[in-house]
């Protein structure tokens, strides 16, 4: 049995200890937004931001978080109160499959805290281990861009 | 009726198309599917002009076979084309059957109109919400709408349900008593299958069942990381037969041109030429990845004989025909559902991934079975883009224009899709039945675009020309349809050998190019991407080049043109991509950029970087380490110039921009360098081969 804190809430969940994170917010949170890509911490899209900076959930064991506060994409905002970062991916039009975005935008969202006066540059190389198929790319960096200008003070892990 | 769509011609029955629902919205039925290319939206943007409703109320209804309109693949850049035109015509219907019906229940032969699905007249309404059940609104010649959502940048309906998380993919879908499976992969190519010991698996808490069949191995467990975890244990606990079969990857382009093929002259225009050719080149592209980011998955159920499936496939009546015709059942036994999984390039994993699910599924009657592959299997074992071989032998005439040219090409088939004629089985039945040496993949015949020749006849002025095909008899490595299919080396090799000609004539390879092409819907996009790149102006910078692709896709769809800019140092860099793009009437603005830009940035990634890597027994570019993709830092600056031509029927995006993308890199390559590259991709090893 496990206690974790996801998203502000304490949850118990019962599996082995050596369980990705992954499987346990999709399959026992149904907290889907984090996608299986690779299982190898090798793309991105299973990204969650723990104690604010930004993790594989795909080859983290649930044993390791225990204590951390864990925040995925659902936690960052919904459509009632979006995260500047979703508004800024919905006016961009900043993807395509949508496969990858979860872990764009929570990588994003650590970036913004940290970096407030990000550059283009910066935002590329931040974002290097998210990978997109689509090719949507430079509408990221331009909707990481705007967030920023729009909002310098970001509620990362609210 | 003149024009009908073929999508209109195959489902004539209006309601099935349209048809007005409850709450004031409209229920439309497409046999598109959403792959992440945003066709839905722009089908949507269609149906509201059309019926002169707002945008809000069209709810478009994910396809499936029990009772979307069979619209055969969602493919090769044509949804907007066929269903666009037959959703186009269907609406028309549905708006003159409203105004006739309004006008007949008020008792008017005024000119009445339907504002946002209200006809309104001396303060009475009649509604699409109103008309009677047995309304046969009647598909005739469509008269011109004004259009109101077409050519507007309406935003993607389905983007903000992907950007809050809340809109479900396949991989995310869970159904009432659903269990997971997991598929093992034979460890080589063509290996059987000795001996399986599941005892320990079978001891494991959480594994329902394993099932081996053939060379067919998998499990089934109550949790998807147990599923995870004991398929690890199988895989210990098999035993396999290996034998080396597959060519040697460092002379790939050698054994393409050796294997046994069926040679086929698909253009002879004119006599070939008694001359020895002023060019002569050849070209070649490894097998290419879809590489989703994404992996292949599916869910199936069996119940009393009858099978339901979900599916991200491109074709869902495909599926249904071949899954019917594996398991001895009738059609109308199977039921397939599209839900939408990761973006989808081509012919990926989907189909196969449904077959695991499906046999799986038939060991645990009344389970939905959800299975979902390895990162490992997407790249090793899904359908791959063909290797490619091309030569091109141009005769010119005093001018130093092309009089003769032939290109030849040297290829397995484009088209392994379920059920088109001659397939290939599913994945799970060529493992099942233990065939090692399955079918191989065919080809789309030239006046539908074609396969490997697409885009192989140049779209230049050239008076004499042949194109030969040469698709191989075995097939070492599954290949199927990927994104543009053969157009990508094609476009690359047509517009590489248009640069010689240029540079060998002394001239300019846009006025080159220019003086040898009559369409001018083809001229105005190079003149159009000549001049947003400010072409000719400026010098040359050491180390750097310029070099511009152009292609209208498959001869018959779109029009594109590209200028890159690159750096060549140990590596290629692509520093800047500028498009211009004739789509016809653009129906999204800003979808078509995105798609055209995307293609744009796959196309780089391709053309720059990737190639399945292989042994004699299996393919070892499994992960994102061995198969990468260009990332965030690769990608350059795009500026995208859309010629609209608001009066002529839309084209495809998809697919348009990925050859002449290839193509302005290679030039502009050629450009920095001084030599032609004729094999992709475009590393440090292969300039050197072509200095």
């Amino acid at each position: 049995m496990f206690s974790l804190r996801v998203n502000g809430v304490q949850h118990q969940v019962e599996c082995e200890s050596a369980t990705p994170l992954l499987y346990v917010l999709r399959n026992d949170l149904g907290l889907t937004a984090a996608k299986f890509g690779c299982g190898l911490g090798l793309c991105g899209s299973c990204n969650v931001l723990i104690d604010g900076r930004p993790a594989h959930s795909c080859d983290t064991p649930v044993w390791s978080v225990a204590d951390k506060d864990i925040t995925t994409l659902e936690g960052l905002g919904d459509e009632t109160q979006p995260h500047p970062l979703q508004t800024a991916f919905i006016a961009e039009q900043a993807l395509q499959c949508g496969y990858c975005t979860a872990g764009m935008i929570v990588t994003a969202a650590a970036l913004l805290e940290r970096r407030p006066d990000v550059t283009d540059a910066e935002v590329r190389t931040e974002l290097a281990g998210n990978l997109c198929r689509c090719g949507v790319h430079n509408r990221v960096v331009r909707a990481v861009l705007s967030a920023a200008q729009c909002c310098p003070e970001m509620n990362t892990g609210r | 009726m003149a024009d009908l769509s073929p999508s209109l011609t195959a489902n004539p029955n209006p309601e099935v198309w349209i048809s007005p629902a409850a709450e004031h919205t409209i229920h439309v039925r497409t046999g598109k599917v959403e792959l992440g290319q945003g066709a839905l939206t722009a089908l949507a943007q269609i149906v509201a002009d059309g019926l002169r409703v707002r945008i809000e109320r069209v709810r478009m209804i994910p396809a499936s076979t029990d009772g979307s309109p069979n619209e055969g693949y969602t493919a090769g850049s044509l949804s907007i084309q066929h269903s666009g035109a037959a959703l186009r015509a269907v609406a028309a219907a549905w708006h003159a059957c409203l105004l006739d019906t309004a006008s007949a229940a008020f008792g008017v032969t005024d000119s009445l109109v339907v504002e946002d699905g209200v006809v309104t007249h001396d303060g009475r309404t009649f509604t699409y919400w109103d008309l009677p059940a047995d309304a046969q609104p009647e598909v005739g010649a469509t008269s011109p709408v004004e259009y109101a959502v077409v050519g507007t940048s309406v935003g993607r309906l389905d983007i903000p349900g992907r950007v809050f998380g809340t809109r479900r993919y396949l991989q995310d879908m869970r159904l009432p008593d659903q269990l997971f499976g997991r598929v093992l992969r034979p460890p080589s190519r063509g290996a059987r299958l000795l001996n399986v010991d599941d005892t320990r698996v079978r001891a494991l808490p959480g594994v329902v069942t394993v099932v081996h069949d053939g060379d067919f191995v998998g499990l089934v467990a109550d949790r998807e990381d147990v599923a995870v975890r004991a398929l690890e244990l199988l895989a210990a606990d098999c035993a396999w037969k290996r034998e080396p079969s597959l060519p040697d990857q460092h002379d790939l382009a050698g054994y393409l041109r050796a294997a046994p093929a069926e040679r086929a002259v698909l253009v002879d225009q004119g006599p070939e030429s008694d001359a020895p050719p002023s060019v002569e080149v050849s070209f070649s592209r490894p097998y290419l990845a879809h590489a989703s980011i994404g992996t292949a998955c599916a869910i199936a159920e069996w119940h009393g004989g009858r099978l339901r499936v979900w599916s991200h496939s491109q074709g869902i009546y495909q599926l249904r025909a071949e899954l019917a015709r594996w398991f001895d059942i009738q059609p109308d036994q199977v039921v397939v559902t599209h839900v939408e999984g990761a973006g989808c390039y081509g012919h990926n994993g989907a189909d196969d991934a449904a077959g695991d699910a499906a046999l799986l599924a038939a060991a645990v009657p009344g389970r939905p079975v959800h299975v979902v592959w390895s990162r490992q299997d997407e790249l090793g074992w899904a359908p791959f883009g063909p290797a490619m071989a091309v030569t091109v032998r141009v005769t010119v005439d005093d001018a130093g224009r092309p009089s003769h040219w032939t290109h030849e090409i040297w290829s397995n088939g484009h088209s392994g899709r379920p059920a088109s004629a001659g397939s290939p089985p599913l994945l799970a039945a060529i493992l099942q039945a233990g065939d090692t040496d399955p079918v191989p993949s065919t080809e789309p015949p030239l006046n539908r675009g074609g396969g490997s020749a697409r885009n192989a006849v140049p779209g230049y002025r050239v008076p004499n020309v042949q194109v030969v095909t040469n698709r191989l008899a075995t097939m070492p490595l599954r290949t199927s349809a990927l994104r543009s299919l053969g157009a990508h080396l094609n476009v690359y090799a047509v517009e590489a050998v248009m640069d010689q000609l240029a540079v060998n004539a002394d001239t300019d390879p846009v006025a080159y190019r220019l003086a040898l092409l009559d369409d001018p819907r083809g001229r105005a996009v190079i003149e159009a991407v000549a001049e947003a790149a400010n072409w000719g102006v400026g010098g040359q910078v050491p180390d750097t080049g310029r070099g511009i692709g152009y292609a209208r896709y498959k001869n018959l769809g779109a029009y594109c043109a590209v200028v890159a800019d690159v750096e060549v140092t140990s590596r290629v860099t692509v520093t800047r991509l500028t498009i211009a793009v004739d789509v016809g009437l653009t129906v999204n603005p800003d979808g078509v950029r995105n798609q055209i830009e995307g293609g744009a940035i796959q196309a780089l990634s391709w053309t720059t970087t990737e190639q399945v890597r292989f042994d004699a027994h299996d393919v070892t570019s499994r992960t994102w380490e061995d198969y990468p993709i260009a990332t965030f830092p690769d990608v350059p600056p795009i500026e995208t110039v859309i010629v609209d031509r608001p009066d002529l029927p839309s084209l495809g995006a998809g697919e348009t921009s990925l050859g002449p993308t290839a193509a302005a890199i290679g030039n502009a390559v050629r450009d920095a360098l001084g030599a032609t590259i004729h094999d992709l991709p475009l590393t440090a090893e292969n300039l050197m081969r072509s200095l």
